[in-house]
């Protein structure tokens, strides 16, 4: 039990990162623990970090996002050390970390395997970094059963380590990493091997956990929910470059391109003509919507692979609206092509009048609202400002 | 899948093959202990008198401390080499390994005779005098193959984050290795140390060839069963090695079993 | 734990411990018997003058031919033999014993593998021979009166002597392929359409053959330098290469003509094994 329900864990009232009434202060005003300076790396002839620049602060749930082969888990490793780079200046906590082998960094990391010895017992794993500590058998057994209290697996301590469930493993792997009190804790996709259920707990955990120890963890990962509800900042990398380095909210509602933008998420992209720059920003025409200016803040970059500007909307952006409501913005005709339930929301593909193909619309689905049938006629409520701009 | 009478077919002949694989080693200590001097049928009575021989037998005593020593340093020297090169071939990528292995594992596909002959060439010309250290050398080349195999498939199943987590705990390289890579690949250097000294002690050419003067118990053995009066004491010490290679691979097995079962490994195959 | 170039040395210091080992051990004796072999024997010494002439007394040699072609035919016979009178037990022990039997079923296979081959080799003249255990046991049941004289001393007790030397080594490479066919294929095969035996001919046994391939190399290239077995069983009445070669090298003391029979029937060797590999290269494509 004691596994499945550990004891929320007391918030310090201050520390690194606080103010003096324990309030956390803001990202940007820390002090930073991690900064790369252009790093690059090559392995041969291929180029798997192309300049990284980022300042990753005190005591931040930071997290290195992307899909499989962006140099994300490249990045992370270069941070333990255990990676040599092939250019730039890695610095941890204001000290240049070229010389420094991963033995002898302040970081600590918890590998996606977990890397649990399987010939010791779950203590004798986590004290394995205590092995040259001065202190007394009496005082690391000690540590120890803190450790294990802290990630919730008080008393199993005797367990041979290759009879623990993947959660346990993961919670065996926190404890063997936090007690050598890091300044960094490196966690590289910690959460993929868990089913559903477990992550998202595991999640939650975490995210307390991180708040407790007060130290700075950087997540790599390539599960961007995973990345938005766990951290404070997210870079996102494609092929060896960072994307977009944010608060996870602006990644959401202000994606730098169309790229991070499908990447985040999901958004429906939709053909667009510029018609020119007018006060208000951009005007565009766009078959469905027709022609309005989009404000020059939602103005985003096209990638080089895109097929050409187009415009794009979260499927919760817009909104259907029910029987005679009258629309809070701009309204325009569709029909319902494709209903897919999902319990608390109903996903529509509606095809807008004068739209080729149809848009995905995500409706919450509260008490008392009904759900559409397939082949309705409806109307859809949108705005210009809910509206991206790629070009 | 399978029809029971296919099964049952199949099992018949599995066991008339066993009994095929058997046929000579059962016969062992029924002339073992047999008092006739004539190894044939029919018997004679019983008797221990060949195993006294065995006792008595200087030159065979000879024969085993060589074998012995000769055995343990080439299972020994083949199992070292053979961590380096599974360690290189599981951990690193480098130009020329898949040539560097190859020329390792070679003596797995080359006649023992030529080994031995090759080497006696070139120890000649050398100008070293044959001893049980020659022949050290040549079962070392001969066990290396197998040694590399076994070691390979024991580096392979470990996760590489292991070693790096060990690092990344503070660990130097070194230690790294000593505290988590040996531990969890030992009961692979057990198995090629076993397979590796059983190799070296049932080998015979090599030995003819580069033993010199020294005897080994494959060749003592050779050079016994000449003469059909010393084919009784023979058996007796086929009966001898037989019993003491089945009780040393079913302690490995039982060690295997035990090692297997600490770090939860699932069960199955055996040392080959 | 380091970019590619170092990690490359890194690979090469590790490996270079066997692998300088190979090289002094292995590769330059045998580079030095091919040298040998194209050098003149002198009396107790060589001269060194490069020389086709040892190659053209070994082929023109009606011994050697004759022992190279029975050389030859044992191997093949043995690894016939030896095969296809293992794979049924591979088979067996794959698909008809249950998986924790399956330690203990080769357990029983290995263990005559694991005991002297001198003594196990000696015994099948005990149970082939003049007064041998079928000879005596066929007198006492009255079916012969004298023993029977073609038992031992021929081919055939050659090739069942070794057929039962290499046994576990056909049997293991056989069953470890078979255990890798993924069971659902042979379902697959049978849910197509066809009978159990078309189904083992069209997918089980090209899948099996990475492993049956395997097993003919391992049991023929000993076999052709087997020494032992044409001593003991054949009574040095049926020689083959390998006495051949130990006879130039040792009694003879004509090292390079020695070599150069060495050196021939390691080039034959190894093109037969080349050339069946290349015969059965569509089997080994089927899996990396």
């Amino acid at each position: 039990m004691t596994a499945r329900n550990p004891s929320p864990a007391p918030v310090p009232k201050s520390g690194p990162a606080r103010d003096e009434q324990g309030r956390p202060t803001p990202i940007g005003s820390r002090r930073a623990m991690i900064e790369c300076r252009d790093v690059h790396k090559y392995y041969g002839d291929y180029h798997a970090l192309r300049g990284i620049d980022l300042t990753i602060r005190e005591a931040e749930f930071f997290s290195l996002l992307g899909p499989s082969g962006c140099g994300k888990t490249t990045l992370l490793r270069t941070i333990a050390g255990f990676e040599d780079i092939s250019s730039g200046v890695v610095l941890i906590d204001g000290r240049d970390m070229a010389k420094v082998p991963a033995n002898a960094r302040p970081t600590n990391m918890v590998f996606q395997s977990y890397a649990i010895f399987p010939h010791l017992t779950v203590a004798q794993n986590v004290a394995f970094g205590l092995r040259r500590d001065p202190r007394s058998r009496a005082e690391k057994a000690a540590a120890v059963d803190e450790a294990l209290a802290m990630v919730g697996l008080k008393g199993y301590g005797a367990r041979a380590a290759h009879a623990l469930s993947g959660g346990q493993r993961q919670r065996v792997a926190l404890a063997r990493a936090l007690i050598l009190k890091p300044k960094v804790l490196l966690l590289d996709e910690p959460l993929s091997a868990l089913d559903r259920k477990m992550r998202e707990q595991m999640q939650v955990e975490l995210i307390k956990l991180q708040r407790q120890v007060g130290i700075t963890f950087v997540l790599v990962t390539h599960d961007q929910e995973e990345a938005l509800v766990m951290s404070d900042r997210i870079a996102v990398m494609f092929e060896g470059e960072i994307a977009q380095l944010s608060y996870p909210e602006e990644l959401y509602s202000r994606p730098v391109s169309r790229r991070v933008a499908d990447f985040i998420g999901m958004m429906n992209f939709m053909p667009v003509r510029i018609l020119g720059e007018t006060d208000a920003g951009v005007r565009v025409e766009v078959p469905g919507f027709g022609e309005f200016d989009i404000p020059a803040a939602n103005v985003s970059r096209a990638d080089p692979g895109d097929p050409g500007p187009s415009v794009g909307f979260r499927p919760e952006a817009v909104t259907i609206l029910y029987r005679d409501a009258p629309a809070p913005h701009r309204e325009t005709p569709g029909i319902i092509e494709e209903v897919v339930y999902y319990g608390d929301m109903t996903y529509y593909d509606v095809r807008l009048d004068g739209a080729e193909r149809p848009v995905r619309i995500s409706m919450r689905n509260v008490f008392g609202r009904d759900i559409q049938d397939l082949g309705t006629r409806t109307r859809v409520s949108w705005s210009p400002g809910s509206l991206i701009l790629f070009r | 899948m399978n029809g029971g009478a296919q099964g049952r077919g199949l099992r018949a002949y599995a066991l008339l093959y066993l009994l095929f694989l058997y046929a000579p080693i059962l016969l062992l200590p029924v002339f073992a202990f047999n008092s006739g001097t004539v190894v044939a049928f029919p018997l004679n009575s019983f008797t221990t008198e060949w195993f006294g021989q065995l006792w008595g037998n200087a030159t065979l005593r000879r024969a085993l401390f060589n074998s012995l020593t000769i055995a343990f340093s080439a299972a020994a020297l083949a199992t070292l080499l053979g961590m380096f090169a599974a360690r290189a071939s599981t951990r690193y990528r480098f130009a020329g390994k898949g040539t560097a292995l190859g020329l390792i594992m070679l003596p797995l596909v080359l006649p023992e005779i030529i080994v031995g002959v090759s080497l006696l060439v070139v120890l000649l010309a050398v100008g070293i005098e044959l001893s049980i250290l020659t022949v050290i050398i040549g079962h070392t080349l001969i066990c290396t193959p197998y040694a590399v195999a076994i070691l390979t498939t024991a580096f392979a199943s470990l996760d590489q984050s292991l070693e790096e987590a060990a690092q990344d705990l503070g660990e130097s390289r070194w230690n790294a290795f000593r505290l988590v890579i040996l531990p969890l690949v030992m009961p692979g250097i057990l198995s090629s140390m076993l397979m590796s000294f059983t190799i070296s002690l049932d080998e015979f050419i090599i030995a003819f060839f580069l033993a010199g003067s020294e005897p080994t118990l494959p060749t003592y053995i050779f050079s016994q069963l000449r003469f059909p009066k010393s084919i009784p004491m023979i058996m007796a010490l086929g009966t001898v090695l037989v019993a003491t290679s089945i009780l040393l691979l079913a302690l490995a097995e039982y060690f295997r079993r035990r090692g297997a079962a600490r770090t939860g490994q699932t069960n199955s195959g055996g040392f080959l | 734990m380091a970019s590619r170039s170092t990690e490359a040395g890194q690979g090469l210091r590790m490996i270079a411990p066997p692998l300088l080992y190979a090289v002094l051990m292995l590769a330059i004796p045998l580079l030095t018997i091919l040298t040998f072999s194209f050098i003149n024997d002198g009396y107790q010494t060589v001269i060194w003058e490069f020389t086709l002439e040892n190659y053209a007394e070994v082929w023109a040699d009606p011994i050697f031919r004759a022992l190279m072609l029975r050389s030859l035919g044992v191997a093949v016979l043995v690894t016939l033999a030896t095969v296809v009178l293992a794979f049924p037990v591979a088979y067996f022990l794959s698909f008809v014993v249950p998986p924790r039997r399956k330690a203990m079923w080769i357990f029983l296979i290995t263990i005559p593998f694991w005991t002297s081959y001198l003594i196990r080799v000696f015994l099948w003249k005990v149970i082939l021979g003049y007064n041998g255990v079928i000879n005596s046991g066929l007198k006492s049941l009255g079916l012969i009166e004298q023993p029977l004289s073609f038992l031992l001393y021929n081919t055939g007790s050659i090739v069942v002597t070794l057929a039962h030397a290499y046994a576990p080594f056909a049997i293991l490479p056989i069953y470890v392929a078979l255990e890798r066919i993924d069971r659902s294929l042979l379902e697959a095969g049978r849910d197509l359409g066809e009978s159990r035996l078309m189904t083992f001919w069209r997918v089980t046994l090209p899948l099996a053959m990475p492993g049956v391939l395997a097993a003919v190399l391992i049991v023929f290239i000993p076999t052709m330098g087997d020494y032992v077995t044409p001593t003991l069983i054949g009574g040095g009445k049926i020689p083959m290469v390998a006495n051949l070669i130990q006879k130039q090298m040792l009694a003879v003391d004509n090292k390079p003509l020695g070599s150069a029979i060495a050196v021939t029937a390691m080039v034959i060797v190894t093109l037969l094994a080349g050339l069946f590999l290349l015969l059965n290269r569509r089997f080994l494509r089927v899996r990396t």
